[in-house]
């Protein structure tokens, strides 16, 4: 069982909107206690940039919106239950984990 | 020197359009919240450096910003819509009942008395305030729980609440308008609603004079005469002279009654502008021309403005949001396109002259009168 009090440094990369609204330059890193899921990311994302809220997931049901999707070492872990433990290349810093908008249009 | 400023929201973003009081040179910026559906911008009565914005993505929901410096900083305020308690259904396109769902905010009202108070039309229908600067919001939960409220379905934009009056003898009246509801009013602060639909006639549904289901385009009233109000229906352009009570036709004179936006006269309660638009199937002006109707007697009577408008080849619409009035003495009158046209008249339509002509799509034009 994973240490609450340790952290794990998480390579995030958001969307040009989202880095935009949180006038955030680049990618991310966010410790995230704990296992690293990625829950504990979306949890310590909003934590440090409230402004995040509802934009990912809906409020109130932390339900992902219908056009974000998460992706992982070339694999789609949209539909992946939060409490599932990120791929290991993420944990270990190799690896980013993609927040991205979904493709839609024409 | 008195001046304007005109806050236009569109499909990528909002623009701000600055002029002094002869509205001839115009400055042109933005786009603020680039890439973002700007439904609505508008300032507050009381504090004209005080302006809300109402921003959403299909990808990423709903952003509200404040600006408190006339728009040349912005700060994202809060974006939680949270229906009030059961979140009921409401009747969908095939028939069938589907629970209340937030897609965003079509318009904002700020308060005619306090700058922090601000109210949020929103689709799925329903009514949200905001005490603190739009930080938080509430709904006001008695609308989207009248009895009708299940029967209430979505017009071909969706199921949205996009109109707001306010009353300016007392806070707590209130007009709203839904597509395709109608219209509701309150007389006790948004607790309690009634219908406010007699006297309309839609074909397009099975009762045409149902207390409740008629697609309401656009209201408009003017300060100095309250119980009058102007109605831009789907079809039929209508009046009312009892504070919504019961709606008399005004628009047979019209080429066509149907349109979106109307608007009065910032200094003459019976004078009043629609565009009118050729069909609910065709959403151009007629003939290719676009013309503004103004009537000078509160409707009956309607005359063309199309001096400095397009006369032929024109093929744009102009959606319910987006036709604003000034407040300078000779009313300026503004109207944005879904060609991406701001059209503005500094003499209540006489003439016309295009602010800039190639932003994206236009979805809201307000003004703000500047001291």
């Amino acid at each position: 069982m994973t240490d609450p009090a340790t952290t794990t440094a998480i390579r995030v990369h958001l969307p040009t909107h989202l880095r935009k609204l949180a006038h955030i330059d680049g990618e991310l890193t966010l410790d995230v206690p704990g296992a690293a899921t990625l829950g504990g990311v979306l949890d310590v994302l909003e934590d440090h940039y409230p402004v995040l809220k509802g934009t990912i997931r809906h409020h109130g049901t932390d339900k992902r919106r219908a056009f974000v999707r998460f992706f992982a070492c070339e694999e789609d872990l949209s539909h992946e239950p939060h409490d599932t433990p990120l791929p290991e290349p993420v944990v270990r810093g190799t690896e980013p984990l993609l927040i991205i908008g979904a493709m839609a249009g024409g | 020197m008195a001046g304007v400023r005109v806050l236009v929201g569109t499909r990528k973003g909002a623009f701000i359009l600055t002029a002094d009081g002869t509205r001839r040179d115009w400055k042109v910026e933005g786009p603020l919240f680039a890439g973002w559906e700007t439904y609505h911008l508008a300032g507050s009565a009381q504090n004209t450096d005080r302006i809300y914005a109402s921003a959403s993505l299909g990808w990423f929901g709903q952003q509200i910003h404040r600006s408190d410096d006339g728009g040349t900083t912005w700060t994202p305020v809060g974006n939680e819509f949270t229906y009030d308690g059961d979140v009921g259904t409401h009747q969908w396109y095939d028939g069938s009942q589907r629970p209340w769902e937030f897609t965003r905010a079509w318009h904002l009202e700020p308060s005619l008395s306090d700058p922090d108070t601000v109210y949020a039309g929103v689709e799925d229908a329903a009514l949200f305030r905001s005490v603190d600067g739009g930080q938080n919001w509430q709904e006001l939960r008695g609308l989207r729980c009248h009895e009708s409220g299940p029967d209430w379905q979505p017009g071909a934009g969706g199921m949205c609440l996009h109109t707001i009056i306010q009353d300016p003898r007392d806070a707590d009246r209130l007009h709203v308008a839904i597509s395709a509801a109608g219209v509701f009013r309150t007389a006790d602060g948004g607790k309690t609603w009634q219908p406010a639909n007699r006297g309309l006639n839609s074909g397009q549904i099975p009762q045409p004079e149902a207390d409740v289901g008629h697609c309401v385009h656009n209201l408009a009233r003017h300060p100095e005469r309250p119980d009058t109000l102007y109605m831009q229906k789907h079809w039929d352009v209508m009046r009312s002279d009892d504070d919504g009570a019961t709606w008399y036709d005004i628009g047979d004179a019209l080429p066509t009654d149907f349109g979106f936006p109307i608007d009065v006269h910032a200094h003459d309660p019976d004078t009043v502008y629609v565009v009118p638009i050729t069909s609910d199937e065709q959403h151009f002006p007629l003939d290719g021309k676009l013309r503004v109707y103004r009537s000078r007697t509160g409707g009956g009577d309607w005359e063309p403005l199309t001096n400095g408008l397009p006369q032929e080849h024109c093929y744009v619409n102009v959606l319910r949001d987006a036709m604003a009035v000034d407040r300078l003495d000779d009313c300026g009158i503004y109207f944005g396109t879904t060609g991406g046209q701001v059209y503005a008249s500094p003499d209540a339509g006489d003439t016309w002259a295009p602010i800039v002509r190639d932003l994206p799509s236009v979805l809201s034009v307000e003004v703000q009168t500047l001291p």
